[in-house]
């Protein structure tokens, strides 16, 4: 039983997992939403955009400690979704605020869906990765 | 004060501008030949054409009004913050902060160029007497532009109205010592009274005598309006007002018709390759006299040989008819007689031809044989050589003798079964209903002929492009019937003029459509101009409970109280009124309802459709006065035209109009209903604009009238002396933003420059050594500035409409934002200057086509489909509020919209699928309606069949549409690609589903009905928007761009593929004096120069211009009849606008014009370009099936397809 460095970042991750966990869930409710006619699409983005920074600096940011902790498979399982990231903000519409979605194109059908499916997949990575760094978290924990 | 200060460098800038404003605005079409300087000494009354009806009773009243110019002085709004250099935010709260300036003197304190600096010693001498001395009763101000424009005499022309001020040497002399320029609206000839209050050393501008010269006559200004161009372009001469005469409705030239059946028969034998007869008209005059007499050149040409092609026969094509060898066989006579109206005979059609190697083999004639032809119709002597390859001309077989086998075909084809079962022949072109007969080339021999014969009764022959050189029927491409197997439904369905879709038969799942590689899509012009509009007013209308679809033609009744929706299939009541007919007034049948007996109506909208009570006309106008705006010189136009139709504007009590100018500053323009004068206020603190007033700003035009054209005669002059290059454009949209905010309504930009100062800045992105690149950078928009603007706007039921006059690089991309996404509208004008007519021309008519076209307000537009069917994408300018509503703060009736259709579910079990879309808008006299339109298609199994009911324009529409996306998306170069592999897609898959042989056999076949597809796709290639390698203006292109998605359908294929006429066939109808009803269309030619005759007269119509090409040996009689002139020679470079001659040659052309114009927004100018003539460029280059530097010709064009096909 230690209580390392190593542990202290997975304890980090499960909470901002947590928070991920519900960053998707209110990204897939939100397209949904814009699917179904319930909102307007500027209302939508206005609220989806300030999200979309936060999600991504918090990813990264318990992905640093898996780094400074020398987690290197934890941090290798999560190096596709941060290069994801960067690529989809990198290539985001021009706008002069942050954030990703541009209310005149987003109720495009191919937009729509893909969003959705994005929404879905991140949400299952992120539960899957939940349980993995409560395993990391006891394992570290255990581990002499 | 610090506003002299800083403007006090404005005199030399004057100097150098002096220069430019020397241009004369070309008043009407003026033929170029005339000096336009020499306008500027011409008499009063010659230059002030441009005021075509001066008001006389304004001029009544305004006459009364000047004395109120001098004593009251405008209120000049500095904000307190700028003047003195402090701070600007205290000054935002009320009036007290701003500093009101009470006299004259200190509005043109502002502004006015110090006195001493003034270019008087620069400027050319004071201009002759007439020049300045003349006076339009609207001008109530008389020395109110001297300082700026009194210095030269080509100055005070070029600036537009202010020649008219001056009605008095002496008033003149005096406001040249004095040397000031007045500023501000109201600052008029000033009196002692109000040079109190101003400041001393600003009292020189009013020492000027008060000699008002308002004595003239108001016929000064009416003087030489009686000119053939400015009765030409009357404002009468709208579009869409006048029902055309000239189409030829013929029942009575069906009998004509028969030689040239035959002759469709010959040409269809393939044994025998004619080049027809010379024959000037089509009717039956000199048909008879032909063919009986055989006074005709057949000129049989062998297509064997494959060098030999037939490409340049020295012919003019529409003057060539197949010779009529064959006595009409009576039973294929039947499959060949058309069913309307029969123009030329295509000859094109009748050749046939080798598929060339390259395009250049199609330029060599030399195996073509003429023999010129005595003959008793009047018609031109041809020279035999017009800078072509001697031809020497063969007399055909007279009329009922047997074609001569002078070929032998690879095909195993007798002749004369050939002939005989000619309707039967796959490859037969025949399938458009006016079509000429295109040849057969018996290429894939597989069918049997019965199978042949019935593949035809069904439409579904195919055609095999590589043989069939001349693609394009004679006749306008009609969009091709929708077969519901209901006579009611066809009947009562969507006119296509409104609604289209890529495909006439719905493939009933998606993995059918992806076979059949088609795009599946709608386009609609939804709130066309429509001439017998059903419009009713009932207390409900009726819809579906479910899915809120307007009952419609295609619903089902189940019973006498029940339907069936036929998009959800849910079934509902009919409330008890609904089975009253308003028509007989009884009761009890259902089916006669107006709602179901008509697929396209009008409803009056009951209260519940209201959110707020329905707003009234509002028009705010946004001047651009920036130094580039005024050496363009629109202003004067535009203030004309505005002031000519302000009464005509849509609207009702309630309309009300503001105006907004806005160089580095924005100017406002407060009309009080009391005032007598419009007084303005200037905002100069851009960075953080703020309403300078609540009111007036917009009044109303009824109650304001006097002082709205007040304003607009004032405007133009009113900054020609400030040199201010900003332009503040995202200022003054803010604050036009805000001032709209709580109504809604219209904002029109006018927009000269790169909007350079305040927000929504923007820095120059053109690179323009670039231009000719091929990847084109920079059509995304620069800032999301104005876009986001325009969703505001758009939230506040405001659309924006862009007109870019612009003389350099104006960022359209990031400006067309405002337009896009408020579902305005973008007028492109480029390099637009006072000094080229034409432009000035096409603002006039198009601006006029604006203002006075009908206009919906708060729209919103609902698009709904069978269920298993959903909306994909949106094409046009609106923005998406959900999945099928489109939010238009406004719609006009020139824009179109497209819709991609996907699948979410398989129709199997459908019989027919609908599409209805639901247009809800506020008239302009502040009713609520719901415009509905309802198209039913059937829907299929079978690939065959959806690939035969393809409808060539509809995709090309599409396709185009979508391209654009794939610009902005990816790259012009991608977007080219995908054209080129959606053709060659629709042709793999057309082979596989007829089981075609793969591999190159030379062959390239394609459904009749997709002929065009690649004659199309060669052209769009070659658009501006999409062509790469030819140097392009960025703007131009985005423009383009913009309007592939706008444009209705069949204005956007003219914009693509113009129609080329060849119009001897006017001119000598009337020569053989057949009465009007025989007046037939001239055939349509193929964009090549390979038609062009050095002896005929052809027409270009590219949609925004008509373009008349006048060969170089033209007979002098026909010159003379048609155009006026004698010779070519007298054909000026720049000539436009078509004289109107009292010979039937003229007004059959004139008829002609007219009827090609009958759907357009407005009467497009007419250019008439000779053969020498120096603008000769701009014809060729319309002719995109030849080949250019950097594009491939039509024909090699199919060859690479060919090579892609396999």
């Amino acid at each position: 039983m230690a209580f390392n460095f190593g542990a202290f970042s997975y304890i980090v991750a499960l909470i901002a997992d947590a928070f991920l966990i519900f960053f998707a869930i209110f990204h897939v409710i939100a397209f949904d939403e814009l699917k179904t006619d319930y909102k307007n699409p500027i209302d939508q983005c206005n609220s989806l955009n300030p999200l979309v920074l936060p999600e991504y600096l918090l990813h990264i940011s318990f992905n640093l400690l898996f780094l400074f902790g020398g987690e290197w498979f934890s941090l290798c399982i999560n190096l596709p979704l941060i290069a994801y990231h960067i690529w989809r903000y990198k290539n985001r519409p021009v706008m002069s605020g942050p954030g990703l979605y541009d209310p005149t194109n987003i109720m495009n059908a191919d937009n729509l869906s893909k969003n959705m499916r994005e929404g879905w997949i991140k949400l299952a990575v992120y539960l899957l990765s939940f349980f993995y760094y409560l395993y990391g978290m006891i394992y570290s924990l255990i581990s002499t | 004060m610090n506003g002299s200060m800083s403007q006090q460098q404005i005199p030399q800038q004057q100097q150098l501008h002096s220069q430019q404003q020397v241009q004369q605005p070309q008043q009407r079409f003026q033929p170029p030949l005339q000096n336009p300087s020499l306008n500027k000494y011409l008499p009063p009354n010659v230059q002030n054409v441009q005021h075509e009806q001066p008001n006389t009773a304004l001029a009544g009243q305004n006459a009364p009004l000047n004395p109120a110019y001098l004593q009251k002085s405008p209120l000049h709004y500095q904000k307190n913050a700028l003047m003195n250099g402090g701070s600007t935010h205290s000054s935002r709260t009320a009036s007290p902060s701003l500093n009101y300036s009470e006299n004259i003197a200190s509005s043109s304190a502002s502004s006015s160029p110090n006195p001493g600096k003034l270019p008087s010693s620069s400027y050319m001498a004071p201009p002759p007497l007439a020049n300045v001395s003349m006076s339009s009763p609207m001008q109530p101000q008389l020395n109110r532009s001297i300082g700026s424009n009194l210095g030269s005499g080509p100055n005070l022309a070029g600036a537009g109205l202010t020649p008219r001020a001056n009605p008095n040497l002496n008033h003149l002399s005096n406001s040249m010592q004095n040397l000031t320029i007045q500023q501000g609206i109201a600052s008029g000839p000033p009196t002692p009274l109000s040079s109190t209050a101003a400041p001393t050393g600003m009292n020189t501008n009013q020492t000027l005598p008060r000699t008002l010269g308002y004595s003239h006559p108001p016929t000064s200004a009416l003087g030489s309006q009686g000119t053939a161009a400015a009765q030409r372009f009357a404002p009468g001469s709208m579009a869409y007002t006048s029902p055309v005469t000239s189409t030829a409705t013929t029942p009575a030239s069906v009998p004509q018709l028969q030689p040239n059946n035959m002759n469709r028969l010959n040409s269809a034998a393939p044994i025998q390759q004619q080049i027809s007869p010379q024959n000037f008209s089509n009717t039956s005059p000199p048909v008879n006299q032909f063919s009986p007499n055989a006074n005709m050149y057949g000129i049989n040409n062998n297509p064997a040989p494959p060098p030999l092609s037939a490409s340049q026969h020295p012919l003019p094509p529409s003057m060539q008819k197949p010779t009529p060898n064959f006595a009409p066989p009576p039973t294929s006579q039947q499959y060949q007689q058309p069913p309307t109206n029969q123009h030329f005979q295509q000859p094109p059609t009748s050749q046939q031809i080798q598929p060339p190697p390259t395009s250049q083999q199609f330029q060599q004639p030399p195996t073509l044989q003429q023999t010129q032809q005595p003959s008793n119709l009047r018609k031109p002597m041809y020279p035999p050589s017009n800078a072509r390859p001697p031809v020497s001309q063969q007399q055909t077989p007279v009329y009922g003798t047997q074609p001569q086998p002078q070929q032998q075909q690879p095909q195993s084809f007798s002749s004369p079964s050939q002939y005989q079962s000619q309707p039967q022949s796959p490859a037969t072109f025949n399938g458009y209903p006016n079509s000429g007969q295109l040849q057969y080339q018996g290429v894939y021999n597989q069918m049997s002929v019965a199978q042949q014969g019935f593949s035809k009764l069904w439409g579904q022959d195919s055609v095999d492009l590589m043989q069939q050189r001349h693609i394009l029927p004679t006749e306008r491409v009609q969009p091709p019937p929708i077969q519901l197997n209901n006579q009611f439904y066809e009947a009562v369905n969507c006119s296509p003029e409104i609604m289209r879709c890529t495909v006439n038969k719905v493939p009933e799942s998606n993995n059918l459509l992806q076979k059949s590689r088609l795009p599946l899509g709608i386009l609609i012009h939804p709130f066309r101009d429509m001439s017998n509009l059903v419009v009713i007013n009932c207390p409900t209308i009726v819809r579906c409970r479910l899915c809120r679809t307007y009952i419609n033609p295609f619903v089902h009744f189940v019973d006498s109280k029940m339907w069936k929706c036929n998009l959800c299939y849910r079934i509902n009541e009919l409330p008890e009124d609904f089975q009253y007919d308003p028509v007989s007034k009884t009761y009890g049948e259902v089916t006669r309802r107006p709602e179901v007996r008509s697929s396209t109506i009008e409803f009056i909208a009951p209260s519940e459709y209201m959110l707020r009570p329905p707003q009234p006309a509002i028009y705010l106008f946004l001047f651009d006065v920036s130094i580039i705006a005024q050496q363009t010189g629109y202003l004067e136009v535009v203030c004309d035209i505005l002031s000519k139709r302000l009464e005509s504007m849509p609207g009702d009590a309630r309309t009300k109009v503001g105006f907004i100018a806005f160089n580095s500053e924005v100017h406002f323009y407060n009309i009080a209903e009391g005032y007598s004068q419009p007084h303005e206020i200037t905002l100069v603190d851009i960075d953080d604009i703020f309403l300078p007033c609540p009111d007036n700003l917009l009044v109303n035009v009824k109650a304001c009238k006097d002082l709205i054209k007040d304003i607009l005669s004032q405007l133009p002059t009113r900054f020609a002396s400030s040199h201010d290059s900003g332009s503040a454009l995202g200022a003054a949209l803010q604050v036009a933003f805000k001032l709209m905010s709580s109504p809604g309504g219209r904002i029109t930009v006018f927009q000269s420059c790169l909007p350079n100062k305040g927000p929504g800045a923007l820095q120059s992105r053109e690179d323009p050594n670039n231009r000719s690149a091929k990847d084109i950078l920079h059509l995304n928009p620069a800032t999301d500035f104005y876009k986001r603007l325009a969703l505001d706007c758009s939230g506040q039921q405001i659309a924006v409409d862009l007109f870019l006059l612009n003389q350099q690089y104006s960022d359209l991309a990031t400006l067309s934002g405002i337009s896009k996404y408020s579902g305005g509208c973008i007028h492109h004008f480029p390099l637009y200057q006072k000094t080229k007519p034409q432009l000035v021309e096409t603002l006039k008519r198009s601006f006029d086509r604006y203002l006075t076209r009908k206009i919906g307000f708060e729209a919103v537009m609902r698009v709904r489909c069978t269920r298993g069917l959903q909306i994909h994408t949106f094409h046009g300018n609106f923005f998406v509020r959900s999945t099928d509503l489109l939010s238009l703060p406004n719609v006009n009736p020139d824009a179109g919209y497209g819709m991609q259709i996907s699948y979410e579910e398989s129709l199997t079990d459908i019989k027919s699928v609908c599409f209805q879309a639901a247009l809800l808008y506020t008239t302009s006299s502040g009713e609520r309606r719901i415009r509905v339109h309802t198209m039913c298609l059937p829907v299929t199994a079978s690939l065959t069949e959806v690939m035969y009911s393809a409808d060539v324009q509809c995709i090309v529409g599409l396709l185009a549409k979508m391209a654009v996306d794939r610009s902005l998306s990816s790259s012009v170069s991608d977007a080219r690609d995908a054209f080129i592999n959606a053709t060659v897609d629709i042709f793999n898959a057309f082979r596989l589903a007829q089981n075609l042989p793969s591999g190159n056999s030379g062959q390239l076949i394609a459904p009749k009905n997709l002929a065009l597809l690649p004659l199309y796709i060669a052209a769009i290639l070659k658009h501006i928007a999409f062509r790469t390698g030819t140097s392009t203006r960025l703007d131009d292109r985005v423009y383009a761009m913009d309007a592939m998605k706008t444009l209705p359908l069949d204005q956007l294929m003219k914009y693509i593929y113009p129609e080329f006429y060849h119009l001897d066939a006017l001119f000598y109808n009337n020569a053989n004096e057949n009465d009007d009803s025989d007046q037939q269309d001239p055939p349509v030619l193929q964009l090549s120069a390979e038609f062009i005759d050095s002896r005929s007269l052809f027409l270009l119509d590219c949609g925004t211009l008509i373009i008349i090409y006048v060969g170089l040996n033209v007979p002098p009689d026909i010159l003379q009849n048609v155009l006026g002139v004698q010779s070519t020679a007298e054909i000026s470079d720049y000539c436009y606008g078509l004289p109107s001659l009292n010979t039937p040659e003229n007004e059959s052309l004139q008829a002609f014009i007219e009827s090609l114009n009958e759907n357009k927004p407005y009467d497009p100018i007419i250019q008439i370009i000779r053969d020498t003539s120096t603008c000769k460029s701009q014809f060729f280059e319309k002719l995109v099936d030849d080949r250019s530097e950097s594009s491939l010709s039509y024909y090699e064009f199919l060859q690479h397809l060919r090579t892609q096909v396999k």
